[in-house]
């Protein structure tokens, strides 16, 4: 038995050197004969059992309902706060973040363009839930149930206001970030949102160091500055903006009437007070008129310009995608440019598939990233356009409101009415006593 | 909280459709996802004929100590004395020195059965999936060590950070009922 071994140990290595290294079976099974040794079968422990997943949607739908209550009926901050503790250590650190409505995104889009993937149930509850609650009832998720953003209202000690043009400027981020996320997980390249979450190492407690400092970072800037990735980078907060817009039922900060008291005036800090408004003086008027016609004639441009130059970046975006990172390795080592082969190369050369076949592939992914990036583009032009119309249009408020988009329904305002005082009756109606 | 004016103008009206398409559209996704509903829920895999054994599975795990571990399939398993996957290739006594074992944190037990047949197991608490073992059954033996995800250490991250360094592509999402994706038996 033992020469015969040899014979085929040392015809392996000469197979080997020949270059064959995947996995044949060389030596036949084991023949035993003194001992009546049973061969086992390797354990195959399971994954996390499918009910523990149904219980987080759930729980996801109790705590959005909850929410919904504390926010719009019982008015109360401090209950609204325990429901972010506990969503923190639901969502965060026990569940360990994964997956969240954020991220849910590329899941959906990774469906609807890859015939191959069906999205779990649980993920779909965990995408719409939120969109839907805030479609009745404001930005409840975001409030109390999102794990990030409990993290980040977990440390706002000393909030500051940033002055609205920043505000809307930096805002812009979030729905770049939002088209690029949606531009890879379409063309099955990456997910970016999770791939750069960055308070996911923080849940997990490990996880990459540039993460981590990205993350740390963040919660710094958000001792001072209230939520910073909910506000100016989160991509789901991008849509959830836009339909509370719409939403049936929203945050009042005043229980009943306001009263123009303006006590309220600093309260948030997140800058989702809207001051009531004054009517254009009428020579202001005339000319906001003409910039409003113009920005309208200025919008088809920009959406142009914007899908001109995202599809012009299609060269730079499909870098994301693997078989066009590998086929551009291929061609520069084909063309003696590059001369180190990298461990995809090695491995694409040992399928013996055809280059020609790979090139095509490549093609074929970089035409779909020229028509994503017409539509990126022209996406972001498109809210630089309404935003910039959204500037000069002129609206009528009466009262102090919490801004139907920017709210994210903490909570934080209500104390500050007066009305709400008399509403719980610390204070009596007209005294103005205690 | 409540509407104030519930008159039918322009505004209210295109608010009210707007609304409506949102819900509508909401619908339609979720419909949509529904089509193509599948029961369980996904989780990553190697397909180990696909893996190139590279070592990035130890490093790129978001846990400290990588989910991905090395299994050994014993029905492939030619249970040799010379196992290329236990012994370096210099190795010159075929014992169980800690110099003469490839395995940098010594997870391969090597058990004898009867002559000329050694078994080989797995500890996973020590196994650190740098995959040197894969290599070397892979290159000189039947290839019955290789890579898989261990779904009781997974936390399934809805984007693999291994899965992105991963070379060949070799990482895949398979349905959470059948997580394993075992070399195929085939005694030639």
């Amino acid at each position: 038995m033992r020469p015969l071994r040899n014979i085929l140990f040392g015809l392996a290595i000469s197979l080997f050197v020949t270059g064959m290294t995947t996995g044949v079976e060389r030596f036949p099974p084991p023949d035993f004969v003194e001992t009546d040794h049973v061969i086992p079968s390797p354990t195959s422990p399971g994954p996390r059992q499918d009910v523990y997943e149904y219980i987080d949607a759930l729980v996801l739908l109790a705590a959005l309902g909850l929410a919904t209550y504390l926010i719009l009926k019982k008015r109360s901050r401090r209950a609204i706060f325990a429901l972010t503790v506990f969503s923190l250590l639901y969502f965060g650190f026990w569940r360990k973040g994964c997956v969240c409505s954020i991220g849910a995104i590329q899941n959906i889009v990774f469906s609807i363009f890859d015939p191959d993937y069906a999205v779990p149930i649980v993920v779909v509850a965990f995408f719409l839930l939120p969109l839907v609650f805030t479609l009745f009832f404001g930005r409840a998720f975001c409030a109390a149930v999102c794990p990030l953003g409990a993290i980040q209202d977990m440390v706002l000690a000393r909030p500051v206001s940033v002055p609205d043009w920043a505000e809307s400027g930096l805002r812009l981020f979030a729905y770049v970030y939002l088209a690029l996320a949606v531009l890879f997980a379409a063309t099955g390249s990456a997910f970016v949102i999770c791939r750069y979450d960055p308070f996911i190492s923080i849940f997990r407690l490990s996880g990459s160091l540039n993460i981590l400092i990205l993350g740390g970072c963040l919660l710094l800037i958000g001792v001072f500055i209230g939520r910073p990735y909910c506000r100016f980078l989160c991509p789901y907060g991008v849509i959830l903006r836009q339909l509370s817009r719409l939403s049936k039922w929203r945050v009042t900060i005043t229980p009943d009437e306001c009263i123009q008291c303006r006590l309220c005036e600093d309260s948030c800090p997140f800058g989702a007070i809207k001051k009531p408004s004054a009517q254009w003086p009428e020579q202001e008027y005339h000319i906001a008129k003409k910039r409003l016609a113009f920005l309208l004639l200025l919008l088809p441009v920009l959406v142009f310009l914007g899908g001109w130059a995202g599809s012009g970046l299609k060269g730079v975006t499909s870098q994301a995608h693997e078989t066009v990172r590998l086929a551009k390795q291929i061609y520069l080592e084909d063309n003696g440019q590059i001369v180190e082969a990298t461990d995809a190369s090695t491995a694409f050369r040992a399928t013996g598939q055809q280059t020609k076949e790979l090139y095509e592939q490549a093609a074929n992914i970089r035409a779909r990233f020229e028509m994503g990036g017409w539509i990126l583009g022209g996406f972001i032009g498109l809210i630089i356009g309404l935003k910039l119309i959204g500037l000069s249009v002129w609206r009528r408020r009466t009262d102090y409101e919490a801004d139907r988009a920017g709210c994210l329904a903490c909570g934080r305002c209500y104390k500050y009415c007066p009305r709400e005082h008399v509403r719980l009756k610390k204070m009596k109606e007209g005294s103005g006593k205690w | 909280m409540t509407q104030n004016d519930k008159t039918i103008n322009r505004r209210n009206f295109l608010r009210d459709g707007l609304w409506g398409g949102c819900l509508a559209t909401l619908g339609i996704v979720a419909g949509a996802s529904a089509r193509k509903k599948r029961n369980n829920d996904l989780v990553w895999q190697i397909d180990p004929y696909k893996c190139i054994a590279c070592d990035r599975c130890a490093t790129f795990c978001v846990l400290e100590d990588s989910a991905v571990k090395c299994v050994q399939l014993y029905e492939i398993c030619g249970y040799c004395d010379f196992c290329p996957g236990y012994f370096e290739l210099g190795a010159t006594v075929l014992d169980t020195g800690a110099e003469n074992e490839l395995c940098p944190t010594g997870a391969i037990k090597r058990t004898f059965i009867e002559d000329p047949y050694y078994e080989y197991d797995i500890d996973e608490a020590l196994c650190i999936g740098c995959a040197k073992c894969v290599k070397g059954c892979a290159a000189f033996g039947n290839g019955s060590l290789f890579l898989q995800v261990r779904h009781d250490r997974c936390l399934n991250c809805n984007e693999c950070s291994i899965a992105v360094a991963c070379p060949t592509g070799a990482f895949k999402r398979v349905p959470a009922d059948e997580p394993y994706l075992l070399k195929k038996v085939d005694h030639a």
